[in-house]
């Protein structure tokens, strides 16, 4: 691996020397920072921690998430730890999986460019542009699919020329279809039913009043699933 | 710096787990035995290391070991020892008060509404900035025809060595199924066959493929959906971020009755009246137990413990963390960072520098983690890298050949997306691990219903203790704040309206200071901690 070595960077434009090992939100850190906003996970997960930036002699802006992009030297950078895309008001059980929904919602999924800007700001490399095309065609399944690594940092959205809210929009449609449109687990509403007949309530009496060593012997001996 | 991915010291041993994988494809280590695994723990747990924790000198676990670094939270000074309040003033007022904005809490929000209380949620980041985010893995539930809740408890209490409160692992397994049905009807989108049937295996512990996933999103998938369906009730549920309670509040009846708010931008203070308050904080990964690199979020600093302590409530198996088995050990980026169960789960196996088995890949938590730490510390076989760090292998490429190309990419994309940002290829190559501290196996102690021995004080989730006993098992978790977050907003909505709140005290506080001075501490110690420093370490 390459040798460690101190870095410039500029935090909101004041430079710091760092650390070439360390993440960005490491850096940020490093530098002095307690973070309040601009952090949660720190393991990108939550979205919290959207930094934009750009490096010394070259124009075009990066998009990054502080806690999995590593620095590098001359990087400008900024945090955008909150960005205020539009939710609808709805109440998942009194709507209907269909693109009326959608459009009723979100009326701006019409007016979508397909200019592909959402999918260059992607810190998780989705295919934002191709899930709003499929929200465009009404394909909630299909947009569930190709949404659903979503951490919801809100990057394309700051982005969007058409004042797009595509992880409100993307919510909305895994919602439909986890709920409406995938379809049901049968064994798991007979298994609820069955343990609220009572079906079990004996035999975890039982196991409840076992003494330990029998318990033991029971938890040890018991047969285990194969692969 | 250029990302380079392994070095070649690193790619030799590398080549040894290459050579080794035909023969060991099918063939996993054997498990231990009941009594090589309590040996194992004895000599090799963290938990066993006795310089790790202290007694307690004061509370209601007075006597009791904790970890040095709870302890001295725990015996710290309140926040507001130096603040001049106004409990006359009145910020907030609510039915409900849930503090902490995790899969608990929102649950918890959720049940509280259906029985028509008004609900506000305090949180000390964003609503879902916290550990139910990051569950990968997957959630437990024995809804398929081989299994049942009776299985389940078995492998709950086995999990826990026998030392589980038995009545909080009933509630567990017995509330699992309806969870999975609730969530499935809230729209969480878990894998599914496509018939319907949910796709489940394997985790550490279990005897039944029970464990549910999204990908390896499960926590994220649980929470935003969650968070979701609280946002669609802002005429009843209010949340306010970036406002972590710092005390409780207790009226002159001995009951808990709302919280001190500090708004962390601001810094003013909010008086929260509630009739029922209920502790969501979840874990403690952010202290560091043993100098632990940890995989929890940034707010994980056991605050709901250190204010509940001061307020009288009791402390079950607080001297027990889980140190996952599998935390990322290189990149140095990403030291401590999870590697899902589910990578052992779909059948990589752990292995040493010679590109050897010498465990069972699905042993409890506890016994693969001290398994790999003697294999690294005691016998040296493990795989050093540039910063000094040790490890051993985890065989991820095995997952292709045993399912087929692509389920790597299918199953794990949050996993190859993490190593891929710094350079490694989990498709292509091993990962290389070590343990790290990842859980709070206990905490306040309940009852089935949520309630402690303070009047108007429920908890739930992984601020509580004694559904794991000793140690939880994988999935467990994200079912235990399922579950027990439903029982705390419905023990709630059912309680709020016979309440009959007194004066607004913090006399508890006062008590606690000369608690503090009668046993002879002297600390500099302000808590709860509420956040980290992590300033010009470096981390
Ligand atoms: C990386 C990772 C992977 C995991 N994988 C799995 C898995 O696959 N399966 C499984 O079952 N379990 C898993 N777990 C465990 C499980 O996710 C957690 O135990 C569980 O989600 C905890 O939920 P919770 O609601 O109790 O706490 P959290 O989800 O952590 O929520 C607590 C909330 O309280 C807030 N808070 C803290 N202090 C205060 C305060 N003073 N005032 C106000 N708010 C406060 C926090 O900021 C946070 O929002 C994993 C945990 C981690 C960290
Ligand atoms: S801190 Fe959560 S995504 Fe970076």
């Amino acid at each position: 691996m390459a040798e460690l070595e101190m870095i410039p960077i500029y935090i909101m434009g004041k430079r710091y020397i760092v650390p070439n090992t360390l993440t960005i939100m490491g850096a940020l850190e490093y530098a002095g920072y307690k973070l309040i906003r601009g952090v949660g996970c720190r393991a990108a997960f939550c979205g919290a921690c959207s930094t934009v930036y750009r490096l010394e002699g070259d124009p075009k802006l990066y998009i990054g998430l502080a806690c999995g992009t590593l620095v590098q030297p001359g990087m400008y950078l900024t945090q955008i730890p909150f960005y205020p895309a539009e939710r609808a008001q709805y109440r998942l059980h009194e709507l209907e999986p269909t693109f009326a929904t959608l459009v009723r919602l979100y009326p701006q999924v019409l007016k979508c460019l397909g200019c592909g800007t959402c999918t260059k700001s992607c810190p998780q490399d989705l295919k934002v542009k191709d899930y709003m095309a499929a929200a465009m065609r009404g394909d909630i399944a299909r947009v569930a699919d190709l949404s659903f690594d979503c951490i919801m940092c809100g990057m394309c959205v700051s982005r969007c020329p058409a004042e797009e809210a595509q992880p409100n929009i993307a919510i909305l449609c895994r919602r439909l279809y986890g709920k409406y449109l995938a379809p049901r687990a049968q064994h798991l509403a007979q298994r609820v039913a069955e343990i609220e007949a009572g079906r079990y309530d004996e035999e975890l009496a039982k196991i409840k009043a076992t003494p330990e060593a029998e318990l033991r012997h029971m938890y040890n001996t018991r047969d285990i699933e194969p692969e | 710096m250029k990302l380079e991915g392994y070095t070649p010291s690193m790619r030799e041993s590398i080549e040894r787990v290459v050579a080794s994988r035909p023969a060991r494809l099918h063939v996993d280590y054997p498990m231990l035995s009941p009594a090589e695994k309590q040996e194992i723990l004895r000599k090799f747990h963290p938990d066993y290391i006795p310089e790790g924790m202290r007694e307690l000198r004061v509370g209601p676990n007075k006597g009791g070991r904790t970890p040095n670094e709870l302890a001295d939270l725990l015996e710290g000074h309140s926040r507001l020892s130096s603040v001049e309040l106004d409990l006359e003033k009145i910020d907030l007022d609510t039915d409900v008060l849930i503090i902490g904005g995790g899969g608990a809490g929102s649950a918890a929000a959720l049940l509280a509404r259906e029985y028509g209380a008004k609900v506000l949620i305090v949180t000390k980041l964003r609503h879902g900035d916290a550990n139910t985010m990051m569950a990968q893995g997957g959630i437990q539930a024995a809804d398929k025809e081989n299994d049942s809740p009776v299985q389940h408890y078995l492998d709950v209490i086995g999990g826990g060595h026998f030392t589980n409160d038995p009545d909080l692992v009933e509630a567990l397994v017995r509330d699992a199924p309806e969870v999975i049905l609730w969530l499935e009807s809230l729209g969480c989108m878990f894998d599914k066959h496509p018939d319907g049937t949910l796709v489940t295996i394997h985790g550490g512990g279990t005897s039944r493929k029970r464990m549910h996933s999204a990908r390896d999103y499960s926590g994220a998938e649980i929470m935003r959906t969650l968070r979701d369906e609280v946002r669609s009730y802002p005429e009843d549920i209010t949340v306010i971020e970036f406002a972590p309670a710092i005390e409780l509040l207790m009226d002159d009846k001995g009951q808990v009755a709302g919280a001190v708010l500090l708004n962390l931008e601001t810094e003013e203070h909010y008086v929260v009246r509630a009739k029922q308050t209920i502790i969501a904080t979840g874990g403690s990964g952010r202290l560091h137990y043993m100098g632990y690199a940890c995989t929890n979020h940034y707010g994980a600093t056991g605050d709901g413990l250190v204010m509940a302590y001061r307020v009288g409530a009791r402390l079950a198996f607080i001297d027990t963390m889980q140190y996952h088995p599998t935390g990322a050990a290189f990149p140095e980026q990403i030291i401590g960072l999870l590697v899902t169960e589910k990578v052992r789960g779909l059948g990589a196996q752990v292995l040493n520098v010679h590109g050897e088995q010498f465990v069972f890949p699905r042993e409890t938590r506890d016994v693969e983690s001290s398994a790999i730490i003697r294999e690294v510390k005691e016998r040296g076989n493990g795989v050093k890298t540039p910063s000094g760090f040790e490890g051993v292998w985890l065989d991820s490429p095995m997952i292709d050949i045993l399912h087929g190309p692509g389920t790597v990419e299918k199953e794990l994309p949050a996993m190859v997306r993490q190593f891929r940002r710094f350079g490694v290829d989990i498709v292509r190559d091993p990962i290389l691990v070590y343990p790290t501290l990842h859980y709070q196996n206990g905490g306040i102690a309940i009852r089935p219903d949520c309630t402690t021995d303070i009047p108007g004080l429920l908890v739930a989730g992984e601020a509580s203790g004694g559904v794991h006993g000793r140690n939880r098992l994988m999935g467990n978790s994200l079912l235990d704040v399922c579950v027990f977050g439903r029982r705390a907003g419905r023990t709630a909505g059912q309680r709020f309206r016979e309440v009959q709140l007194g004066k607004l005290t913090l006399a508890h506080v006062e008590a606690w200071e000369r608690e503090l001075a009668q046993a002879g501490i002297e600390t500099e110690v302000q808590s709860p901690l509420l956040l980290p420093d992590y300033t010009r370490h470096g981390r």
